[in-house]
């Protein structure tokens, strides 16, 4: 098991490098550079120019990626490992030091300083739509298919395709205007837009937990319906599949209780499926957060990650592609984890 | 002679009723796909051929005196006090835009790219996918191997990101402009179509992924089968085998996958546009229309209407259509 893990995680290697690799190069493939306009106005050369040497934009792009990955320096003490930049004290540490640099467009401030208080937002609306997902989808696929063919399941697997039809591009401003404009009970922007709602991931001295959700239930109902869509899709086949299986039927014959039979021999093996979608769901929730981010005005990691490509700043790019890998690449590893424990027959090796 | 005599040919025999014609009876008794199927052809149809008769007009013509225009219909629908600020219109359907553009028209247009999307995207992960999977199922050995081991690594990509990139690249590019050579004509045939070429290239260059992982498994459960040996035996040559014998038995599957991957595909357009990486302007798109009308929710809800209802209606029948397809073409499928 233990063995299993770290296995994979050392097969994350290459494909976060990969990554890596490929948004470095393609970033800069981009016509166009981070200084070419200032709001409206374009800048004049000369400035470019200096620009471009502080954040050692003219260097040759192979230096530029071992400066990025390893810093354009290492001291120990006054001992000095290398130095690409002689003339001027570090100006970074390099990814595998955890710095993710300086952002080229907003001044003053490092990628990690942007990711590290944009992220919990996204982190959380993305966690709580996954809650909402599940605790609306999984009991209403376990209904819908305990009461097959009934207008209850029929209902349901309506209500369902709906959901899953309805894009969040779609839902978030239909949310907007039913229980903002027209019923005025939820506010339509604001989320975490005053630091008392929360900072990082901890919660400040008087913490205002109706305000907190006030501002967060229409943004992660938004993303959650369709994903509680697509959990009830899920459960209600997989549910089915299982409940003709030779297994239940033992169960039964051996005159358990029908909850019983649901409850402890159906569901577990049931949710194998589910889980199975959780991987490419991560992937969607991303691009759900971009949306959601947007049209609800918050400031989450998703804005800054479309802004800086637009606006060509690449350390931001790289910075939060990297986040969103790391991601999407120990939820998969979670997904086996999960397949593990509920399919004994599985073995990690 | 003395054996039993046979009854004559034509006394026991009925209609043959092949693998096809059962499943489209299947699918000719669920309600819902059929209406989703005809409803899609019709929206086809209006897209494509009648557009510019039940439209008045270019979706890119402007009436500025006209801008925000909501028709009398419409103004229940909008917050109170609308009358006040909002220029009641009769000579629009559905309104106009705040360029004063037609949004019956627009609608009308931009389900092109949505169709187009569904059709093309699905076609190219298809083809790619199968052919790969084809290969590396029946090859098999060291080729599947390394195969498999670069579809498993471009799994682990997060491929929105992949998308994203390529099409800021290629809407980039295509802004300055190439030279000469292939790239020229590439992007001058882009901008013919109104930003739709690199769209297609971008969303099609990724999905191809999860396609080809599960060709390879059909392939290879397929490759197993008695039939399979037998022309082997027979001395059949390898694409025989694998036109005649393989593919014709995979090949369901697989489009009913690819269906069900449809409304992916219109979301991930309609998300592009909504970003600024779609189709380029005036080019309408129904994501498009939703990025143009969402800020302005507060004030002309009635804007985000049309193209919000035009992509749910048809991402509900794309989805309706692929569970039935799926239902009556592989009930194995049936989840």
């Amino acid at each position: 098991m233990l063995r299993f893990i770290i296995r994979r995680i050392l097969g994350f290697i290459p494909v976060l490098l990969g990554v890596v690799i490929f948004t470095f190069f393609m970033a800069r493939a981009i016509p166009g550079g981070p200084f070419d306009f200032v709001g409206d106005r374009s800048l004049p050369p000369s400035v470019v120019k200096n620009l471009e040497a502080k954040y050692h934009l003219d260097w040759s792009q192979g230096k530029q990626f071992v400066s990025y990955m390893i810093g354009d320096e290492m001291k120990i003490g006054s001992f000095t490992i290398y130095d690409l930049d002689p003339s001027a004290p570090a100006y970074s540490y390099g990814v595998l030091r955890g710095d993710l640099g300086p952002s080229f467009r907003y001044r003053g401030q490092t990628v990690n300083d942007i990711i590290s208080q944009t992220f919990p937002l996204s982190a959380q609306l993305g966690i709580m739509a996954i809650i909402l997902g599940l605790i609306i989808g999984i009991p209403a696929g376990i209904i819908s298919a305990l009461k097959q063919n009934t207008w209850l399941d029929y209902s349901a697997t309506f209500v369902a395709v709906l959901g899953v039809s309805i894009p969040s591009l779609v839902m978030a401003p239909l949310l907007i205007w039913i229980f903002s404009v027209k019923l005025g009970w939820f506010p339509a922007a604001t989320w975490g837009a005053k630091p008392p709602y929360f900072q990082n991931m901890f919660l400040t001295p008087g913490f205002d937990w109706g305000n907190y959700f006030m501002h967060a239930v229409m943004p992660v109902f938004a993303l959650g319906t369709g994903l509680s869509a697509s959990f009830a899709r899920l459960m209600r086949a997989s549910l089915l599949q299982v409940i003709r299986e030779d297994y239940i039927r033992t169960a039964r014959a051996k005159g358990l209780h029908e909850r019983a039979v649901i409850y402890s021999h159906a569901l577990k093996n049931s949710l194998i499926p589910v889980v199975t979608i959780i991987g490419p769901m991560f992937a969607g929730l991303i691009t759900g957060t971009l949306v959601i981010e947007q049209i609800f005005g918050l400031n989450g990691m998703g804005k800054h990650f479309v802004q800086s490509i637009t606006n060509r700043d690449y350390a931001v790019v790289l910075g939060t592609i990297l986040i969103y890998t790391i991601l999407l690449v120990f939820s998969n590893l979670l997904v086996d984890l999960m397949y593990g424990w509920l399919d004994p027959r599985i073995r990690f090796d | 002679m003395a054996v039993a005599e046979l009854p004559a040919a034509g006394q026991l025999a009925r209609k043959p009723r092949s693998l096809m014609s059962d499943s489209i009876n299947r699918l000719k008794k669920n309600k819902l796909a059929i209406i989703s199927i005809v409803f899609l052809v019709v929206v086809v149809f209006s897209a494509f051929v009648l557009a510019p008769y039940i439209t008045t007009g270019d979706f890119a013509d402007q009436d500025l005196m006209q801008n925000n225009a909501v028709p009398a219909w419409m103004v229940p629908l909008m917050p109170e006090g609308a009358e006040n600020y909002a220029r009641i219109s009769t000579d629009f359907i559905l309104g106009a835009d705040d360029l004063g553009r037609d949004l019956w028209t627009r609608t009308v247009y931009g389900a092109r790219i949505s169709l187009l999307v569904a059709i093309v995207a699905s076609t190219v992960s298809l083809l790619i996918g199968t052919v790969y999977g084809l290969v590396s199922g029946y090859v098999g050995g060291m080729v599947d191997t390394v195969m498999m081991r670069i579809v498993d690594f471009l799994y682990g990509f997060p491929f929105l990101i992949v998308v994203i990139l390529l099409q800021t690249y290629f809407k980039a590019v295509a802004r300055r402009g190439v030279g000469s050579g292939f790239g020229q004509s590439l992007v001058a045939l882009n901008a013919s179509m109104g930003g739709m070429l690199f769209l297609f290239i971008a969303i099609g260059m990724v999905n191809w992924i999860g396609m080809a992982r599960i060709a390879r498994g059909q392939v290879l459960s397929v490759r197993r089968k008695e039939y399979v040996e037998a022309a082997k035996a027979v001395g059949a040559p390898d694409t025989r085998i694998i036109f005649r014998h393989i593919l014709p038995n995979i090949v369901g599957p697989l489009i009913v996958v690819e269906t069900l991957a449809i409304p992916g595909y219109i979301f991930l357009e309609a998300f592009l546009s909504f970003i600024g990486l779609g189709v380029d302007a005036p080019t309408p798109s129904w994501g498009i229309m939703i990025s143009e009308a969402a800020p302005g929710i507060r004030t002309y809800p009635n804007q985000l209407l049309p193209p919000a209802i035009a992509l749910t209606l048809t991402t509900l029948a794309f989805n309706f259509m692929g569970d039935g397809l799926r239902d009556a073409f592989d009930p194995r499928l049936k989840e």
